[in-house]
């Protein structure tokens, strides 16, 4: 096996003493940076990007990749502790996280997140390993139509989940797509809604942004009118032994979540255009979709939890695959790396694997180093996260108030985000008051931005004839299935008022 | 977090790794804050590119007593970066990373109320020439197979672009408009998106800067039948210029350094000691050659009136862009 000693020698590569110094650090500020609301990976790595001319680029790429690693563990932690999710790649994990820790059981749900996080980030280690040219080819077939139709299976996981309120979902859904509009039309090239004239939505409006309003100010909000302030988790304890209890009851509720998150998680990263934020909800949407007590999910199920972790590591790793294959950035973050690539002298693309094959797959192995890195130094953490979730709600609101608008401000440094972060907080306190579900808005704004233009795109390529979703062979088996699931419950509600006439 | 960076810089400024002599800075004015360095383009295009190269040299040499401070504003084609630069409370510290929608967005969008001739030059970074490119199945190895192609598909050759009043398209539409050629244009929202969807063939041909298709250039996928640049190309020898097939146009991507209207000479002139340093380093002159960027130097005059003639130039451009679609 050709491939193996390839890896044997990237491994050993990444435990010399200069790499291995790197990851540790490279972890822990990673892990610092994603649990700061606001900040993730992209401004990680951005803001340490120039140090790295003091490295080798083996050295100087294992590092960031360190540091991106760590954030996808680090996203995890405000949003369980704080409800604020870290990262946009760890908004999934807010649903179930947060209640998780309301009931006490904070400690479960990041052990939960870790343990899920570790096994994602190792099962698409071994995958990009095993099968890097085969998948960057698969990528590569991918083109408009087969990304729509991707998005349109992620809405579908949504709208057909049973439960919630199907006609406040597609609601919700429609409100989502309408704000990822706003902006400029990468079709036409012309600005749209841009409301007021104010010149901050030209911009359009940040994902991050939307996210932190929706739960940092508005589950605060929530929080405050519905406990009046006094609310009480039940005291979190961390023992050794409690630890280890956590850990058994992670591994056996959060099995399901992990598997669906690290495969689903992988694929979706791979493909260029989406990235970890996507790869993370779908991943939550299919656990609760195949789930047998999908009523768990959204009041603190470990599969929650789970499913969302493993597939923000997964799908970062997986966004790798097409960087370094192809020389295409599938997240925001590797646009960055691959930036930095350019900077050390470094050609992305099909040759990198032959001309470079000593820094490629030096970052592989760094890949497994840096998981098991990251794993150990978060459990380590841990202790320390949920003792802050002793402090008092009426000292936690108003440090959430002013981690929520200080993260807004990171991300743009604009005022004009603060205010728009105050407003999602008063809109979705009183969509949450009229039983609106808001995750599906919030799934719409991610993925609004990659559906429209692939649709758009694909309606070009095909002269406005819808059929190029039902003729090509990889778009045409996805778009049926997720006509399928969003029909589904739909029939189910036909079935049921046939039963009830004919009873 | 910060002290950690800190600490590096510190250790940067330390290290004999500087690659360019670190200029003594005697001048009456220098940077009382944190620079402002605004970039006219999202994270990981060939702007920010540029950007964050350009801020690791004069981090790395520690050419500035204040840091950089990169911030992406890439809304609206530019939009958002110019209305920054138009309306910056503090002129001495802002600065931007251009490209060409520093002269196509303000056309556009007049209500923009941007006029980009009262802007500071500070350095001509140099300028980026694009190329016309192929997959290699396609079998198409000359311009002129190309455009035998082009128009036995009637209609129905798609060509992929960053949108329309971007600078590919506009390289498009001349060469349909010269050629009579009919093409599907697909926009997308950056060139690496582009590329990507031309290696998968989902699209026939793109018009995209060497750097965004080096890549696949290098690995034998992509072939390139033109370039629009005025002279053949250092890293491309055997590809012919527009020029030569008998159209006088050529169309480059500027790279360059501005600074916000209303900056102070002395405050001009300290940033074009840094970055002319920056310019004629190894750094970046390695740079200009991996990437076939062709140096474009000018000073202070020169860069206004080469901007006149650039707003000029793209008015007319676009205005026929306009009337054809």
């Amino acid at each position: 096996m050709e491939v193996l000693s390839f890896l044997a020698d990237g491994v050993l590569l990444a435990l010399e003493p200069i790499n291995i110094m790197l990851i540790l650090i490279g972890v822990t500020v990673g892990l610092f940076i994603g649990a700061m609301p606001g900040l993730g990976s992209v401004n990680g790595v951005a803001i340490l990007l120039p140090i790295t001319f003091l490295v080798p680029p083996g050295s100087a790429i294992i590092f960031l990749a360190a540091i991106y690693y760590g954030a996808m563990y680090g996203g995890a932690i405000s949003s369980v502790t704080l409800g604020i999710p870290g990262a946009s790649t760890a908004v999934a994990t807010t649903f179930d996280g947060r209640p998780l820790a309301l009931q006490g059981r904070a400690s479960l749900a990041l052990v939960t997140a870790a343990i899920a996080s570790f096994v994602g980030g190792t099962v698409a280690t071994v995958f990009f390993t095993l099968f890097a040219p085969l998948l960057a080819n698969l990528a590569l077939s991918f083109g408009p139509p087969e990304i729509f139709a991707l998005m349109l299976l992620a809405f579908a996981t949504f709208v057909g989940l049973g439960g919630d309120d199907i006609p406040k979902t597609i609601f919700s859904i429609c409100f989502g797509l309408v704000l990822a509009t706003v902006g400029f039309d990468t079709i036409s090239g012309e600005p749209r809604l841009v409301l007021f004239e104010i010149d901050g939505f030209l911009r359009g409006i940040g994902f991050i942004v939307l996210a932190i309003g929706v739960y940092g100010i508005g589950e605060m909000l929530w929080t405050i009118v519905e406990t009046r302030g006094e609310i009480t988790t039940t005291n979190p304890k961390m023992t050794a032994k409690g630890l280890a209890a956590d850990t058994k009851e992670a591994v056996k509720r959060g099995w399901k979540g992990t598997t669906i998150g690290s495969f689903l998680g992988f694929f979706v990263g791979v493909l260029p255009a989406a990235g970890a934020t996507p790869g993370s909800l779908m991943s939550y949407g299919v656990a609760k979709m195949i789930s047998k007590r999908p009523e768990e999910y959204g009041s603190g199920s470990p599969d929650g939890v789970a499913a969302p972790e493993a597939a923000n590591n997964s799908a970062s790793t997986g966004a790798m695959l097409p960087m370094l294959t192809l020389g295409i950035p599938g997240s925001p973050t590797t646009a960055i790396l691959l930036g930095g690539m350019v900077i050390w002298g470094l050609t992305p693309g099909p040759r990198l694997f032959v001309d470079e094959s000593e820094f490629v797959w030096g970052l592989i192995g760094s890949f497994y180093i840096s998981n098991v890195a990251s794993l150990l130094i978060n459990l380590a953490f841990i202790p320390l996260f949920v003792w802050m979730l002793r402090m008092p709600f009426t000292i936690l609101a108003p440090l959430i108030f002013v981690l929520s608008i200080i993260g807004g401000f990171a991300a743009a440094r604009s005022m004009h985000d603060i205010w728009l972060i105050v407003i999602f907080g008063l809109g979705a306190f009183f969509m949450r008051k009229f039983d609106y579900p808001l995750a599906p808005a919030v799934l719409a704004i991610v993925l609004g931005p990659i559906a429209e233009p692939t649709l758009r795109q694909s309606l070009l390529l095909s002269s406005g004839d819808p059929s190029i979703f039902f003729t090509r062979p990889i778009a045409a088996p996805i778009t049926i299935i997720a006509i399928i699931l969003i029909l589904l419950p739909a029939f189910k509600l036909l079935r049921r008022k046939r039963e009830l006439v004919e009873g | 977090m910060k002290l950690t960076k800190r600490l590096f810089l510190g250790l940067a400024a330390s290290t004999a790794m500087a690659a360019l002599p670190v200029t003594a800075m005697a001048e009456d004015w220098s940077p009382k804050r944190p620079i402002d360095f605004t970039i006219m383009a999202g994270p990981g295009g060939g702007a920010d590119q540029i950007a964050r190269f350009v801020q690791s040299v004069v981090e790395a040499n520690d050419m500035t007593t204040r840091p950089l401070v990169p911030t992406n504003r890439g809304g609206g084609s530019g939009a958002e970066a110019l209305l920054h630069m138009k309306d910056a409370r503090d002129a001495d510290h802002t600065i931007m990373v251009t490209l060409n929608s520093f002269y196509t967005t303000p056309i556009r969008q007049e209500a923009l109320g941007v006029d980009i001739e009262t802007f500071t030059p500070i350095t001509m970074m140099g300028v980026d020439p694009f190329v016309l490119w192929v997959h290699k199945d396609s079998g198409i190895t000359t311009f002129e197979q190309y455009i035998e192609q082009v128009r036995a598909m009637d209609g129905e050759f798609v060509m992929g672009g960053t949108g329309s009043g971007q600078e590919d398209s506009i390289v498009i539409a001349f060469m349909s408009g010269a050629y009579g050629l009919d093409i599907k244009y697909i926009p997308y929202d950056g060139g690496g998106a582009v590329a990507k969807d031309l290696a998968g063939k989902q699209i026939m041909a793109t018009v995209n800067n060497p750097a965004e298709a080096k890549g696949f250039y290098e690995a034998g996928e992509f072939v390139p039948l033109l370039a629009f640049s005025d002279e053949r190309m250092p890293a491309y020898p055997d590809v012919p210029t527009m020029k030569e097939k008998g159209h006088d146009f050529s169309y480059y991507n500027q790279r360059a350094i501005v600074g916000a209207p209303g900056m102070s000479d002395e405050a001009a002139d300290y940033y074009r000691q840094v970055f002319n340093a920056v310019y004629e380093g190894d750094a970046w002159q390695g740079y200009l050659t991996s990437e076939s960027l062709s140096p474009l130097p000018m000073n202070e005059a020169e860069t206004r009136a080469y901007w006149t003639t650039q707003v000029e130039n793209h008015r007319e451009l676009l205005s026929a862009l306009g009337g054809e679609s």
